[in-house]
C-alpha cells in the first residue's frame, strides 16, 4: 500500500514538473514565435493563411473537375436518380469505353500529340530569337515594329477568318500540320505575339553588364544569345512551350477550319487529321444528330461527354504534372549583383 | 609591300581557313559586296562607314528577320483586308466578293443607326475594366502562393495550371453550358445584394457582372498566374535576405522589391488578359460582330460582312485605348517613382 502511495506521489510530481515546464515555455516571446515564426514566414500564422487561401482558390478550380469526373463515372440510372448527386454509385467505365473506342482512342491522341509538338517547338525558337531582337538591339522602327505585333495580336481571329482562310487555301497549306508549323516559325502562330511579349521583358531582366562582358571576350552575336541569354531565360522556355502547346492541342475554332474539318453529321469512311477536342466534338455532334432534341439518349449522353473531355485533357495535366519541376527553385546563375 | 600582304592573305585564306570561314570570306570580298575594317563598299563605289549603331541595328533586324517575314507573309494581309472591307458593303455572290464602296457609311451606321452595337460594346468596356484589375489581383496572388514552400508544391501547381488547360478548348464552353462555372452560393449572400442596391446602377450593374463571373474571372487568370510564376522564381532570392537584414517586412520587401522586379511581366500579362478576353468566343461583342457576319448582306448597312469589319475595327481601337490605358498607369507609376 505504501509502495502504492509513493508511486502515485511520484506520478504526481512528475505531472507538476512538466506542467510547470510547458507554463515556463508557453511566455510571451515563445507564443509569438509559434506563431508568427523566425521571419513572419515561417510562422503557423502566415501557413494558416496560405493553406487556407490555396485550398479555398483550389477549390474553385478543382470545382468544375470533379463535376467532370463525377458525372463521367455515373451510369444512366445514377443521372436520373434524384438521391445520387456526388458519389455515383458504382463506378461505370462504360463511358469511357465508349468515346475509347468510338475516337479510336491511341492513334487520335498520336496524331494529336503531333499536332501540338511540332508547332509549339517551332513557335518556342522563333519566339526566343524575335524576343531577343527587340530586347536587346536598337533598331530605327523598332516601336512601330512592335506597335503592329500587338495591333495584330488584339484583332479577334474571329473577324479576320474569311479573309485568313482564302490566303491559306492559296498558299495551299489547309489540311496538315503544315498550316500550323510554318506560321509558328515565322513568328505569327496562335498567341505568338505575347510568347514574343513573354520573351521581350525577360530578356530585358538579363543585367546588361553580363552580355557587354560576355562581348569583350570575343563572343559574337549569336553567341551571347544561345551561351548567355537562353540559359537565363529557362523559365520563360518552359512556359512558352507549355503555353504554345496547350493552345495547339486544345484550340478548336481556328484549328478546325485550318484542317478542313466541318460539323459532320454523319460518319465519313475516311479519317482526316484532327485534334483530339475536335474529334470529341465531332463524334458527339454525330451522336447528337441520330437522336433529336429532348429524347432520353440525348439527355444521357452527358456523362459520356465528360467522360470525353476529361480523356481529351488527360495528356495536358499528365505533362504539366512532369514539366513543372523544371521550375527551378531559383535561376541565381547571373553571378552579377548590386544592379 | 600592299601587294605582298595581299599574297600572304589569299594563300592564308585559301589554304588554311575552314570551309564555313571561306564561304563568309567569300560573301563578304567580292564585287558586289566588299567590307573593310571600317567601310562596307557596294558595287565598289558606294561606302558605307560601319558603325557600332549601324552594326547593331543590322544584328537586332537580322534577329527579327523572321517575324518581319511572317508578319508579311501571315499577318499583314487579313489584318488590312479587313479595314479595307469596313468601307465597303460586301455582298456574296457565290464564291465572289462583290464590293459597294460606301465610305464612312458604316462606322456612321454602327454609331448611329445600330440600336445594340454601343450599349453591348459600352457594357462590356466597363465590364472589362473591371475584370482587368481583379484577374491580375488574383493572379499575382496565386504565383507568390505556389512560390512558396509549401509542402505538395507540384500537386498545388498542376491544380493551378487547370486554369490554362480548361479556358483554352472547348471544355469551358461545355462547363459554362452546364452551370458549372458559377458558385450557386455567390447568389444567395444578401450582404452584396444589399451593396449593389445601395450604389448607383451605373457601378452596380458591372459590379454584378463581376460577383456573376468571379469564377470566369478565375478561370481567365490561368496563363497570367504561370507568367508571373516565372518572373517571381527570377527574382534573386539574396536581395531579399538583404532587405530582411536591413529591417525590412516581408509587407515592404513585397512593395519595393517583388513588384518592381516584375512590372514588366505584369503589363505582358495585362495585355494578355485584355485579348484572351476579348477574343474569346462567348464574349457578348464577339457574338454580336459573328451574328452580324453571317447575316446576309442588305442593301441595309447593319448588316453583312463589310459592317461587322467596321464594328471589328471599332471594337479592336477600343481595345487598344484600353491596353494603352492601362500600361500607361504602369509606367507613369514607374516614373513617378525615379
Amino acid at each position: 500500500m505504501k509502495h502504492f502511495l509513493t508511486r502515485i506521489r511520484a506520478f504526481l510530481v512528475a505531472a507538476k514538473n512538466t506542467v510547470t515546464r510547458c507554463v515556463k515555455t508557453l511566455t510571451k516571446d515563445n507564443v509569438k514565435h509559434f506563431l508568427f515564426g523566425m521571419k513572419m514566414t515561417d510562422g503557423f500564422v502566415y501557413k494558416f493563411v496560405i493553406h487556407a487561401l490555396l485550398i479555398s482558390l483550389g477549390y474553385i478550380y478543382l470545382y468544375p473537375v470533379f463535376y467532370m469526373v463525377i458525372t463521367s463515372f455515373m451510369s444512366m440510372s445514377d443521372l436520373v436518380s434524384a438521391n445520387v448527386r456526388w458519389i455515383p454509385s458504382s463506378l461505370n467505365w462504360d463511358n469511357y469505353r465508349l468515346v475509347w473506342e468510338a475516337i479510336n482512342y491511341p492513334r487520335a491522341l498520336r496524331e494529336a500529340l503531333m499536332l501540338a509538338f511540332f508547332p509549339a517547338l517551332a513557335a518556342t525558337v522563333s519566339s526566343a530569337l524575335i524576343g531577343y531582337g527587340f530586347a536587346k538591339y536598337r533598331f530605327p522602327f523598332k516601336r512601330t515594329l512592335m506597335v503592329l505585333m500587338i495591333l495584330t495580336f488584339i484583332v479577334p481571329p474571329q473577324i479576320t477568318m474569311i479573309p485568313t482562310f482564302r490566303m491559306y487555301a492559296n498558299y495551299g497549306l489547309l489540311g496538315s500540320v503544315r498550316a500550323f508549323i510554318y506560321p509558328a516559325i515565322l513568328g505569327q502562330g496562335f498567341n505568338g505575339a505575347i510568347y514574343i511579349l513573354i520573351f521581350y521583358s525577360f530578356f530585358r531582366m538579363i543585367p546588361k553588364s553580363l552580355e557587354e562582358s560576355a562581348q569583350l571576350d570575343g563572343a559574337s552575336p549569336w553567341q551571347v544569345f544561345t551561351k548567355i541569354a537562353v540559359p537565363l531565360a529557362v523559365p520563360a522556355i518552359i512556359i512558352v512551350f507549355l503555353f504554345s502547346f496547350v493552345w495547339y492541342y486544345n484550340e478548336t475554332y481556328v484549328s478546325g477550319i485550318f484542317l478542313g474539318y466541318r460539323v459532320s453529321t454523319e460518319p465519313t469512311g475516311d479519317w482526316l487529321l484532327m485534334t483530339l477536342p475536335l474529334r470529341v466534338e465531332q463524334f458527339f455532334a454525330q451522336y447528337d444528330a441520330l437522336f433529336p432534341v429532348g429524347s432520353p439518349a440525348r439527355e444521357l449522353i452527358q456523362s459520356s461527354r465528360m467522360a470525353g473531355n476529361l480523356l481529351a485533357i488527360l495528356p495536358l495535366l499528365v505533362l504539366y504534372f512532369f514539366t513543372q519541376r523544371f521550375f527551378v527553385e531559383s535561376i541565381d546563375k547571373t553571378g552579377i549583383t548590386g544592379e | 609591300m600592299k601587294n605582298l600582304l595581299a599574297t600572304i592573305g589569299r594563300f592564308y585564306y585559301q589554304t588554311y581557313l575552314p570551309f564555313k570561314d571561306k564561304v563568309i570570306y567569300r560573301l563578304t570580298h567580292n564585287r558586289l559586296l566588299r567590307s573593310t575594317h571600317t567601310d562596307l563598299v557596294i558595287f565598289g563605289k558606294i561606302n558605307v562607314a560601319i558603325t557600332n549603331r549601324r552594326r547593331e541595328s543590322v544584328v537586332g533586324l537580322a534577329f527579327i528577320l523572321l517575324w518581319i517575314i511572317g508578319y508579311l507573309v501571315f499577318a499583314l494581309y487579313p489584318v488590312f483586308y479587313t479595314l479595307y472591307l469596313s468601307f465597303f458593303n460586301v455582298f456574296l455572290d457565290g464564291r465572289a466578293l462583290r464590293l459597294e464602296f460606301v465610305g464612312i457609311g458604316n462606322y456612321q451606321a454602327a454609331f448611329l443607326q445600330d440600336p445594340y452595337f454601343v450599349d453591348v460594346l459600352v457594357n462590356y468596356t466597363l465590364e472589362l475594366i473591371l475584370n482587368v484589375p481583379v484577374t491580375i489581383v488574383f493572379a499575382l496572388i496565386i504565383a507568390m502562393l505556389i512560390n512558396q514552400n509549401v509542402r505538395g508544391r507540384g500537386v498545388w501547381r498542376t491544380i493551378f495550371f487547370l486554369p490554362v488547360i480548361i479556358s483554352s478548348g472547348p471544355v469551358i464552353a461545355e462547363l459554362m453550358n452546364q452551370g458549372a462555372t458559377t458558385l450557386p452560393s455567390i447568389a444567395n449572400y444578401t450582404f452584396i445584394d444589399m451593396i449593389l442596391n445601395n450604389i448607383g446602377t451605373f457601378l452596380s450593374n458591372p459590379l454584378q457582372a463581376l460577383f456573376e463571373q468571379i469564377l470566369l474571372v478565375l478561370w481567365f487568370a490561368g496563363i497570367q498566374i504561370l507568367i508571373l510564376l516565372a518572373g517571381l522564381q527570377k527574382i534573386d532570392k539574396s536581395i531579399y535576405e538583404a532587405a530582411q537584414i536591413d529591417g525590412a517586412s516581408p509587407w515592404e520587401s513585397f512593395w519595393k522589391i517583388t513588384l518592381p522586379s516584375i512590372m514588366p511581366l505584369i503589363a505582358v500579362s495585362i495585355i494578355y488578359t485584355v485579348v484572351s478576353m476579348s477574343v474569346f468566343s462567348l464574349n457578348a461583342v464577339v457574338v454580336y460582330i459573328r451574328h452580324t457576319m453571317y447575316g446576309l448582306a442588305t442593301s441595309d448597312l447593319t448588316t453583312g460582312y463589310g459592317y461587322s469589319a467596321t464594328m471589328a475595327w471599332i471594337y479592336f481601337l477600343v481595345m487598344a485605348i484600353i491596353i494603352g490605358i492601362f500600361i500607361g498607369i504602369i509606367s507613369l507609376r514607374g516614373r513617378l517613382k525615379q
